[in-house]
C-alpha cells in the first residue's frame, strides 16, 4: 500500500533578528493509511516546526520551506496553490493544537466554529449542517450536544475544548490527523479519555494520526512508528518496539533511561542526559548530539552522521551506533 | 526527635467568591477543605492531584501566604496558623518554596547575585562579604556556573533557572521546602537532572519536602509518602509503593491507570473514568468523588466517607473500604 504522507528532506527556516534558523534540516518520514506515527522530541527540536510544514501554515513572511517535497496521497504540497491547499486542509488533513483555548475563537460559538469548516468544503444546507455537528460532538463524547451548540468556548473545560477541537478537525472525515501535543495541558485522567477518543475515532474512520508530543508513554501507547528529533534532526525512526526495545541512538537510549518510571525504586539516582540542547544558531559542526554524548569520537567534531539502517525498518543517524 | 516537623490539622481554606450588583459574598470556594497531613523530619510527602483540587492552595497556605479559615498548622511544635506576617517573618527562614514557572517568579530585572542575595539581606544573614560568599557557595551547590552572578533570569534555560529557584530556596537553611510542581515545565531530559539534584540536597542537609505534583510517576520516585488530594480533601495517604500496588481508593486507581506507561508491550488495563472534576464552588453532595466514581453505591451519595485506617500508615475516605472493614 503507498505512504499517505511522505516527506523528503524538508528543510524549513525562519528568519530571526539574530540570523536564520534552520529549524528543521533534511527531516524524512512516511506515514502509512490508518497508521499512528510518533514524533517524539524536546522543546525546539522542530517537531511541531515540521507539522506546520505540512500544513503550510508557517508564519508569513518569516518561515518557509527552503527545499524537500511533501507528498500526500501522491500530491506535492509545496507545490500546491494557497487554493488548492486550502482544500486540502481541514478536509483532507486535520490538525488538532496543544492549546484548546488559544485556537478556538472566544468570540464565536462552539457551532459556528464546527459548521464553519463544513460549509467551506461542502455544499451542505445549514440544517444539515448543524445535524453534522451535533453527531460529531456526541462521536467526541460531548453530553448534550444541542446545547453546546450556542455556547461559547470559555464555557466549556479544558478537556471539553479539546474535545470540541478534535471534532472540528474530525468533522469532514480527513484521511490523516495531525496532533500536536494533544494532551499536554491537560490532566491525566482527562489525557486518558482523550487519547482512547482518539484511538476509537481512528479506528472507525480509517484515519492516519501524526502525533507529535514529548510524553514516551504516550508514544509507547498510541503509535506503531517512531521518529525521534533532536535539534532539527531525525536521530532515529522505526517500529515503536525498535525504539523502545532496542534503542540505537545515544540520544533515545539516554531518553529513556531519564525518565522516573511508577515501578522504580524510590529516590534512586535517575539517569541524565548532561549538559542541554545546543542553540539552533550557533550548532556545531558535526553531530549536534556531540556536546552531550557518552559515545563521542574526534569524528564526530566535523562529520554530520547520515542515516545508516539497523534494519529493514529501523535507521539511527550516529557514526558510533555500532560500538556502544 | 519523633514530633514530625510539620502537622495540619482540620485546615480549611475557603475564597469568597464576589457575585452580583453588591458584589455581596454568596458563595465559597472551598479549595481546602479538612485537611490532615503531618510531615516529617528528613520526609518527602508527595501531594499529587489533578488541576482544581487545591494542591497549590494548600502549599501556599502551610508556606503561610494565604490565611487559613479554619484549623491549625504546626511547624517544629509551634502553631503558626495564625501569626501575625511579623511574627512569622522568623519562622519563613526555617519554611521555602520553589515554584513552578522559575521565569515568573525571578525578578527579570534583578541580576542572579541579587536574586540569591535577597533573603540574605532580608534575614540579615552577614555582611556584603559573607554574603556574597554564601552565593557563591549556592551556585557551586545546585551547578551554575560563577559567571551567572552578574546574569539575568532571561539568559538561562529552564532547566538553569529552576536551579536558581532552588539555589533561593536554600540560602537560608531551610528545614521544609515546598515544591510546586518544580519539574512540570521541563523538558524530560532536564526533568531527571532536576529530581537528582532535589534529592540529593535532601540527603546532604537533611531537608523535608512537600512536593506538588499532578504527575504521579515522578512523585513516586522522590516521595515516601503519598497523599492523593481531590476537590480540597485528602482521600487516600500511605507509604509510596504501597499507594501504587496496593491503592485502595477509586480515584487514586484510576490517576495510576490512566498514566500512559513508556513500555509498549504493556497491556492497557484502563478504567477511564469519565466527566470533569466538578466546581469547588458547588461541590458534589456526599463523597465528591461519586458522579465519577465507577463502584458508586447508594451511601456514597447521602454521606461523606470517614477516613479508614487500613494499616498504621495507609489511609482512605472510601465508603467500599469502610463497608470492607465492617464485614
Amino acid at each position: 500500500m503507498p505512504n499517505l504522507l511522505e516527506i523528503h528532506d524538508l528543510v524549513t527556516e525562519f528568519d530571526t533578528d539574530e540570523g536564520v534558523v534552520r529549524a528543521v534540516d533534511q527531516v524524512s518520514f512516511e506515514v502509512k493509511p490508518g497508521a499512528t506515527l510518533g514524533l517524539v522530541g524536546e522543546s525546539g527540536c522542530g517537531k511541531s516546526v515540521t507539522a506546520l510544514s505540512v500544513m503550510q501554515l508557517l508564519p508569513n513572511p518569516a518561515g518557509r520551506i527552503v527545499s524537500g517535497n511533501i507528498f500526500f496521497q501522491g500530491l506535492d504540497l509545496t507545490h500546491l496553490s494557497i487554493a488548492e491547499m486550502e482544500n486540502l486542509r481541514g478536509n483532507e488533513i486535520g490538525m488538532v493544537f496543544q492549546e484548546p483555548m488559544t485556537a478556538l475563537n472566544p468570540v464565536q460559538t462552539i457551532g459556528r466554529q464546527l459548521t464553519e469548516v463544513l460549509h467551506l468544503h461542502t455544499d451542505q444546507s445549514d440544517a444539515s449542517a448543524l445535524q453534522a455537528a451535533v453527531e460529531i460532538l456526541e462521536k467526541v463524547g460531548i453530553p448534550s450536544p444541542e446545547i453546546r451548540l450556542s455556547e461559547y468556548p470559555h464555557q466549556l473545560s479544558g478537556g471539553m475544548r479539546q474535545r470540541v477541537l478534535i471534532a472540528i478537525a474530525l468533522i469532514c472525515s480527513p484521511s490523516l490527523l495531525i496532533a500536536d501535543e494533544p494532551t499536554t495541558a491537560l490532566d491525566v485522567t482527562i489525557q486518558a479519555q482523550i487519547l482512547d477518543l482518539i484511538e476509537n475515532l481512528q479506528k472507525q474512520l480509517g484515519m492516519a494520526v501524526l502525533m507529535i508530543t514529548h510524553d514516551l508513554g504516550v508514544i509507547a501507547e498510541t503509535c506503531q512508528d517512531v521518529v525521534v528529533m533532536y535539534a532539527g534532526k531525525v536521530v532515529e525512526k522505526g517500529s515503536v518496539f525498535d525504539i523502545f526495545d532496542h534503542p540505537k541512538h545515544p540520544y533515545t537510549q539516554g531518553l529513556l533511561r531519564s525518565i522516573p518510571r511508577l515501578d522504580s525504586p524510590a529516590k534512586s539516582k535517575l539517569e541524565v542526559i548532561d549538559g542541554m540542547v545546543p542553540g539552533l544558531l550557533d550548532l556545531p559542526s558535526g553531530c549536534r548530539f556531540q556536546n552531550r554524548c557518552p559515545l563521542k569520537t574526534a569524528q564526530c567534531e566535523y562529520t554530520s552522521p547520515a542515516m545508516e539502517l539497523v534494519n529493514s525498518n529501523h535507521q539511527v543517524s550516529c557514526l558510533n551506533w555500532k560500538n556502544p | 526527635m519523633t514530633q514530625p516537623l510539620l502537622t495540619v490539622d482540620n485546615l480549611k481554606l475557603h475564597f469568597p467568591v464576589k457575585s452580583g450588583l453588591l458584589r455581596r459574598t454568596a458563595l465559597y470556594n472551598r479549595a481546602v477543605d479538612g485537611v490532615t497531613l503531618h510531615v516529617k523530619r528528613g520526609e518527602t510527602l508527595g501531594l499529587v492531584g489533578e488541576s482544581g483540587c487545591g494542591k497549590t492552595s494548600l502549599g501556599r497556605c502551610i508556606a503561610r501566604l494565604y490565611k487559613p479559615t479554619s484549623g491549625q498548622i504546626h511547624f517544629d511544635g509551634q502553631d503558626i496558623s495564625h501569626l501575625t506576617h511579623k511574627a512569622m517573618l522568623p519562622i519563613r527562614q526555617d519554611i521555602q518554596m520553589i515554584f513552578q514557572d522559575p521565569m515568573e517568579s525571578l525578578n527579570a530585572r534583578h541580576t542572579i547575585g541579587d536574586i540569591l542575595e535577597e533573603p540574605l539581606i532580608i534575614h540579615r544573614a552577614g555582611e556584603y562579604a559573607v554574603r556574597q560568599q554564601r552565593v557563591r557557595a549556592l551556585l557551586d551547590i545546585v551547578g551554575l556556573p560563577m559567571r551567572s552572578i552578574s546574569r539575568y533570569p532571561f539568559e538561562f534555560s529552564g532547566g538553569q533557572r529552576q536551579r536558581i529557584g532552588i539555589a533561593r530556596a536554600i540560602a537560608l537553611n531551610p528545614r521544609l521546602i515546598i515544591c510546586d510542581e518544580p519539574v512540570s515545565a521541563l523538558d524530560v531530559s532536564i526533568q531527571s537532572q532536576i529530581l537528582n539534584l532535589l534529592i540529593e540536597l535532601q540527603k546532604e542537609y537533611g531537608l523535608s519536602y512537600l512536593f506538588i505534583a499532578h504527575d504521579l510517576a515522578v512523585v513516586k520516585h522522590v516521595s515516601d509518602r503519598i497523599a492523593i488530594m481531590y476537590l480540597g480533601k485528602i482521600i487516600e495517604e500511605g507509604p509510596s509503593q504501597l499507594i501504587y500496588s496496593q491503592a485502595r481508593h477509586p480515584y487514586t486507581q484510576s490517576l495510576i491507570n490512566a498514566i500512559p506507561v513508556p513500555d509498549p508491550h504493556h497491556k492497557r488495563q484502563r478504567e477511564i473514568i469519565v466527566g470533569d472534576v466538578p466546581s469547588p464552588i458547588h461541590p458534589p453532595g456526599g463523597c465528591s468523588f461519586h458522579p465519577r466514581c465507577p463502584r458508586q453505591f447508594t451511601p456514597c451519595l447521602a454521606k461523606q466517607p470517614a477516613q479508614v485506617t487500613l494499616s498504621e500508615q495507609h489511609k482512605v475516605s472510601c465508603h467500599l473500604s469502610a463497608s470492607h472493614d465492617a464485614s
